[in-house]
Parts: C-alpha cells; structure tokens; sequence
C-alpha cells in the first residue's frame, strides 16, 4: 500500500477513535438536560465521562494534526474553507470543556445551571456541525484549480450535509444513552435504556436514508457494503439494549459509528474533498499529500506510539470500570451547610 | 483593517492568552508533583494539604490551557492556509508528533490523578502526576521545534515546481540550534512562573490568611513559599544563562532581531547595551541613553569587541537577497518588549530573594511593619511578573521576525488565507477576544475564591474495596 493510503486511513483511524469516543461523551452531555431527573442524577451522568473526555478529545486534535502533517493541503483548504462553522465548533467545545470542569468548583445552583447550558450547547453543536462538515467532504464543495475553497456558508448548509448533522446528533445522543445504561445503577441505569430505544428508532431511521444516499450517490459496493455494516451494526446494538445486554449494545453502536466514518472515507478514496465545480480539482490523496520523507517519518512515529497510547488509555478506562449510581456521589462539600 | 492585520491580531491574541496558561501548567504540575512526592517519602499530611491546595490552583488553570490550546492548532490552517500548504511537510509532523506523545499522556494521566485517589495505590497514583508533567515538557519541545523552523528554517529544501518547503532532514529541525536554546529558555521561565505562584499565593497565605493564626497551616505555607522562592530562582538563574546563549545563536541566524532588540542602526565594534532610550527610536539622535560600553558584544557575540551589526547595513544586504523591501521588524516594539522582558523577570527574582531573607528561621513580619506591608504587595504582584516576561519574551521574538513568518523563506503577509474575507476574520477576532474576555474574568474569580479558601483537610486517600463507598473525587 502507497505510503499516502496508509495516511488517508490513519486519518480515518483518528476520526472513528475521536467520534466513537467524545460521540458518548456528546450524549452523555445532551442527556444531562433530557434524562438526569435532579443535581445527583447530573453529577451521575457527568462523572461517567469525568475521568476520561479529556483524553478522548485529544483523538481530534491528533486527527488535526495528523491532517496537517500528511495532507497539508487537506488542512489548509479544509480549514480555511469551512472557517465560520469551525469557528462555532471551537467556541462550543470552549464552553463544554470550561463548564465541565468548573461546574463543580461553585456551590450556587445559578452557577451550576449556567454551566449546564454550556454542556448542553457545546454537546450539541459540534455533534451536528462534525455530521454537516463530514457529509460535505463527500458531497463536494466549491473548490478551484488552486485549490482554494470558493464558496460560502450557504454550500455548506445542504440538506445531505443536514441530514448528515441530524444522523450524528441522533447517533450521539443513543451512543451516549447506551454507554450511560453500561456505566451506571439504579433508576438512571432504566431510563437511560428506554430513551435509546426510542431515539434509537429515529436514528435508525435517519442514519438508513443517509446511508442509502451516500452509497447511491457513489454506487461503489464497498460503500454499500459499509453502510450496510452500520445499520445492521446499529440494530443489533438497540437490540441488545432492549435485551439489556448493556456491553453488546455499546460495541453495537460504537461499531455502527466506525462503520460510518468507512463508509464517508471510502466514497470519497482517493479524494479527500471533492471539488463541485470539476472533478479535476478535487484534492486527492496524492496532490494534497507531504513528500514520501516525511510520510515516512511519521510512520515509524504513529506505528511506535499508537499501541502505547491505545494501551494506556484502555487501562483508564479500567481504572474507572466500575459503575456509579447516586449513592456514589459524595454530598456537594462546597455546599453552603452552615 | 485588511484581513492580513486582522488575522495577525487574531493569532496575537489567541496566543498571548493560551500562554498565559502554559507556563502556570508546566510550572505548576512540576511543583504539586514534588508535593506529592514529598508526602509520599515523608508521610507529613502538610504535603498533602500543599498537593490537593495547589493542585486545586493548577486544575483551575488547565481547564483553560486545553480550551485555547484547540484553537491554537486549528487556526494555522483557518486563517493562515497559504502558510500551512507552504510549510506543512516540515511544521505538521512536529505538531502531529505532539499530539500523539504528549497531549494524550497529559490528558489521560491528568484524568486518572484526578478522578484517581481511591482508585490507585499511592505509588501509581503519584506515577500519573509524573507522567502529566512530562507530557508536558514532551509538548514543549514539539511546538517549539516546530517555532524554531519559523526563526531558523533547517532541515529543507525547496520543491520549485510546487513552491513549498518540503523536509529532508527530520532530526536537524529537531536539533536546530534555536529549539536547542529556546527550550531551556522557555521551560525555565515556566519553572519561574510555578515557582512565583506558589511562593506569592504561600506568603499571601501567612500574612492575610482566613487561618494564618493556625499554626499547622502557616508553617505549611512557610514550606510552600521557601520551595516556590528557592524554585523561582534556581529557574531564573538557568533563565539568564540560557537567554545569554539564546542571544548569541539570535545575533547569528536573525542579526535583525538582535539589532531591532536594541534599536541599533549602524555597525558597532565594540558595541554597548542601551540600558533605555528616550526619545524616538528611528535611527536618530535619541534625546537621551543610557549605555553600558562593550555589553552588547558580549551578549551577542561572547566577545568583550565582537561586531553587532545595525539595521541599516542588514536592509541593505537584505535588499540584495531578496529584492526591495523593508526588512526591519517594528523598532519600539522589539526595543521595548525586549527591556520588559528582562526587567521583569529581574524583578521577579529580587522579590523571590527578598520572601527567602524575610521567612528566614521561621521568622515573619508583621503587617504592622513598613515591611511586612511592602511584603504583602510583594507577594501579590510576584507571580505576574514572571507570567509578564514571558509574554513579552514571545512578543519580541515573534514580531522581531517579521516581516517573516519563516526567516528568508515567506513573508507573513503571503501567508495569509486567500479565501477568508475580512468580515470572517473580524467575526472571529471579536468572538474570541469577548469569549476569552468573558473566560478571563470567570477562571481569576475562581482562582481567587480557592485561594482565599486556604488548605483544605489532608483527607489521607484510602483504596476502597466497598463498591458502594461514595467517590473520593466527584464532579
């Protein structure tokens, strides 16, 4: 395999880690607002990602950089051309990074309440915006013979690349649903199972019409093939939930999510952003790649510390195992008692 | 404005404000990790309290360094993709290399020190601390190798059919020169910064305190200002002689930014140091300088009558490499912020040396006192100053670059992205700067409040076999 393909799915590799990963911790914060019936039952579902959506975050940042370094100009045109949705997306993963950590540094209800709308708000947001901006890479942009981005918002805002936001959000918020019935006791643990089986049928829904679109827009059988792994993936993940086979439903949806991002990465092979205006200046694997060198380099890089870093997330991950219930959390110590 | 100077607004005040953060990160990890692992060898519950104290400080702190740190990788790409398709075989891979080795140890290992008190045996808990702040240092070493490309392009060769600087040699950019002087230079500036927090928060403490009348806590405060004095100067002395061989590589490989640091016009053999100038620094008569004679040759060249060259004579050898144009970067700017940096940092270790002298055998002085008084304001104003010098320090070298974003190779205004109009630009300017604004405001207050609430109980961790035990940390 050319050195460039290694990176194109390198890339992919990233991307699947970073949506299986923060998409659960995206639900878990949508479902703060929706599921958690009063403060414990929030602080349930926010400490079971506490410990480790830090680290998965740092999967999209790696994604980027990775970008950067294989396919800088993937990168340039990529980030330039969709600025103003991007710009959106940090600002929301500002807000949800800063009202996570410091929600619990205050006593007053008013504090926590405002720090709960910017988990809502930044859960929300960069689910449905990554959904917009993946469907686009597909679907194709405006993209010139310099490979300039030359369109506005306005292309970005299509209804495939919407529907592809409606897919992440609704996959997200069962993703999240499903890992929060594996990671939790008590009533939470019910409820949860019973909101992802009732978004778990819409989002199936959803997620089939995207599938059906995109692979017909291509009609490569691979692509149809992968489709068909996520929704079949997907299913089978609702219907170990419904059978309360808490872990299969999360391999389930989690598998359901890798197969998405195949099947996007394999419609646009070996493009990597599709030019609407002539297929001649689409950006490819090739023409947007670094030189053969410092792909190399990077090889040797990512073959070396990859199963390290793989290795000791996992063992957070164990670290953290155990399930937790509202009789875990401590009484809030900053609580004014006296 | 343009969206050039737009876009150059931006990425100056994203990335002052991100480093606001990074030097209290790497100083600060280091320091609770010391703590740690002081309580782990001695068993004295004071280190706890110090470790789970500035601990609480550090995490505060941290919060935000990851929230500006997305934006610092995202932006290259956003408003700079012409620089990014010019230089992305060399500057990605450090970038990407600093992701996978650094940022994920420091946000996993930062995760289970956290969340993991009861949940780790002692050892591996005080492990993940470590571990945290190597990932830190690992990252400081990618990004600024990746900076030194920008000061001193190594390790290339020019691809002319597609006009882009592709790597050649991937362990001379890791070795430049520059990254070799530079990262001593800054981690040291960041140990300054560590080292005055704890020590300014420390004596604070002791002398306005809620509980400075408590004994056990004074004395532990005693300890956290001796460690954060003792550090602060140890860093500040291998922050000058790091910056003494940093000066000597600058006046090799970017003679302009040596002569714009001292508003030097013509050649000068012995060449002296201006102390300040009044009056305009336009390369006439200043109204009035201070100079101290042959010090520049020696900063520069490690010779009492080496030669410094001027800006005049640079400009037009400049001119003959690479055509007309004006090749020296904004004089008041470099010249000042190049004093500010050193004054402060000057600064700093006085007062460091001067909380030493006045905790000395356990004495204190009193509130009451002329000197306690000035030791108060002291210990309120010394962890800025550090946090100061070290944005001044960036600002020069990055504006005494200019007009390059990469030394000899593009100018900052070819860099720019093409396709982002000045309207983006300006939103985004705006929506940062109010975001950041909004968050400065919102991470001092708590900063402030967890301060004032003084050390809190040892609590000593156990390991819990009850699966039913409430968290020992909870959001």
């Amino acid at each position: 395999m050319e050195l460039t393909t290694v990176w194109f799915v390198l890339i992919a590799v990233l991307w699947i880690g970073y949506l299986v990963l923060e998409g659960f911790d995206f639900g878990v914060g949508m479902l703060t607002a929706v599921l958690a019936r009063d403060e414990k039952e929030r602080r349930v579902l926010l400490n079971t990602i506490g410990p480790v959506w830090d680290g998965n975050e740092v999967w999209l940042i790696v994604a980027g950089g990775a970008t950067f370094a294989a396919f800088p100009e993937w990168y340039a045109t990529l980030f330039s051309g969709f600025y103003l949705p991007l710009f959106v997306i940090l600002v929301a993963l500002i807000l949800r990074i800063v009202a996570l950590e410091y929600r619990s540094k205050r006593p007053a209800m008013v504090w926590k309440r405002r720090c709960d709308v910017g988990i809502l708000i930044g859960s929300v947001v960069p689910a449905v915006l990554w959904g917009v901006a993946l469907a686009n890479l597909v679907r194709g942009v405006p993209i010139d013979a310099d490979k300039e981005f030359v369109g506005s918002v306005v292309d970005l805002l299509n209804p495939y690349a919407l529907l592809g936001g409606l897919v992440t959000l609704s996959v997200f918020l069962v993703h999240g649903a499903v890992f929060v019935g594996l990671k939790t006791v008590g009533d939470i643990r019910e409820r949860a199972r019973v909101l992802a089986l009732r978004v778990g049928v819409v989002a199936a829904v959803l997620a089939t019409v995207f599938v059906v679109w995109t692979a017909g827009r291509d009609g490569d059988a691979v692509v149809w093939a992968a489709g068909a792994v996520a929704v079949a993936c997907f299913a089978v993940g609702l219907a170990a939930a419904s059978a309360r086979r808490e872990g299969w439903a999360f391999v389930g949806t989690a598998l359901s999510i890798a197969a998405v991002v195949v099947m996007l990465f394999t419609a646009l092979f070996p493009d990597v952003m599709v030019s609407s205006l002539d297929p001649a200046w689409s950006l490819t694997t090739t023409n947007a790649a670094s030189t053969p060198y410092t792909l190399t380099i990077m090889t040797w890089v990512a073959a070396a510390f990859t199963p390290l870093v793989v290795g000791y997330q996992a063992w957070s991950y164990w670290v953290f195992r155990r399930r937790i219930g509202t009789h875990h959390i401590p009484d809030d110590v900053l609580a004014p008692t006296s | 404005m343009e969206a050039l100077d737009i876009a150059r607004w931006q990425f100056g005040i994203t990335t002052v404000y991100h480093f606001f953060f990074v030097p209290v990160t790497i100083g600060l990890v280091f320091l609770v990790a010391m703590l740690q692992t002081a309580w782990h060898r001695t068993g004295n519950e004071k280190y706890l309290r110090l470790t789970r104290f500035y601990g609480k400080l550090f995490l505060i702190n941290f919060a935000l360094g990851i929230a500006t740190g997305i934006v610092q990788e995202f932006q290259f790409g956003m408003n700079w993709s012409d620089y990014s398709r010019f230089v992305g075989d060399v500057f990605g891979a450090p970038l990407a290399i600093e992701g996978l080795l650094a940022f994920f140890l420091e946000s996993t290992f930062l995760g289970l020190w956290i969340f993991g008190w009861d949940r780790l045996r002692p050892a591996v808990h005080l492990a993940c601390i470590w571990l945290a702040a190597i990932g830190t240092v690992l990252s400081a070493y990618f990004i600024l190798a990746a900076n030194s490309f920008m000061q001193n392009p190594v390790g290339y060769r020019m691809n002319e059919e597609s006009g882009r600087a592709e790597l050649t040699d991937f362990w001379a950019v890791m070795t430049n020169k520059v990254v070799l002087v530079t990262f001593p230079h800054t981690i040291f500036a960041c140990f300054m910064v560590g080292g005055a927090v704890v020590a300014g928060v420390g004596l604070w403490q002791m002398l306005r305190g809620a509980r400075r009348d408590d004994e056990e806590e004074r004395e532990a405060f005693r300890t956290a200002v001796r460690l954060g004095a003792v550090v602060l100067l140890v860093a500040g002395a291998g922050t000058m002689v790091s910056g003494d061989f940093q000066g000597k590589v600058m006046t090799e490989v970017q003679p302009m930014k040596m002569a714009a640091a001292e508003g030097l016009y013509e050649d000068e053999a012995p060449a002296s140091f201006s102390l300040l100038t009044v009056g305009t620094l336009d390369g006439s008569e200043p109204l009035f300088e201070v100079k101290i004679p042959r010090l520049l040759s020696f900063l520069g060249t490690g010779t009492w009558d080496g030669e410094v060259r001027g800006i005049d004579s640079l400009q037009a050898e400049y001119e003959q490499r690479f055509g007309p144009g004006d090749y020296a970067p904004n004089i008041p700017v470099t010249y000042w912020t190049f004093r500010a940096m050193i004054t402060a940092g000057g600064l700093a270790m006085v007062g460091g040396a001067w909380m030493l002298w006045a905790t000395r055998r356990r004495r204190l002085p009193s509130l009451a006192t002329w000197e306690g008084r000035w030791l108060l304001r002291t210990a309120v104003v010394l962890p800025f100053l550090p946090l100061a010098a070290s944005s001044f320090g960036w600002i020069f070298t990055e504006m005494g670059r200019q007009p390059w974003v990469v030394f000899g190779l593009m100018e900052t205004s070819a860099g720019v992205s093409p396709g982002v109009s000045a309207g983006e630009a300006l939103t985004t300017l705006v929506g940062f700067t109010a975001l950041y604004a909004a968050l400065a405001v919102v991470e001092f207050r708590l900063l402030l409040t967890y301060i004032r609430k003084g050390l809190p109980d040892a609590d000593p961790p156990e390991l819990v076999d009850d699966p039913d035990a409430p968290l020992a940390f909870a959001y």
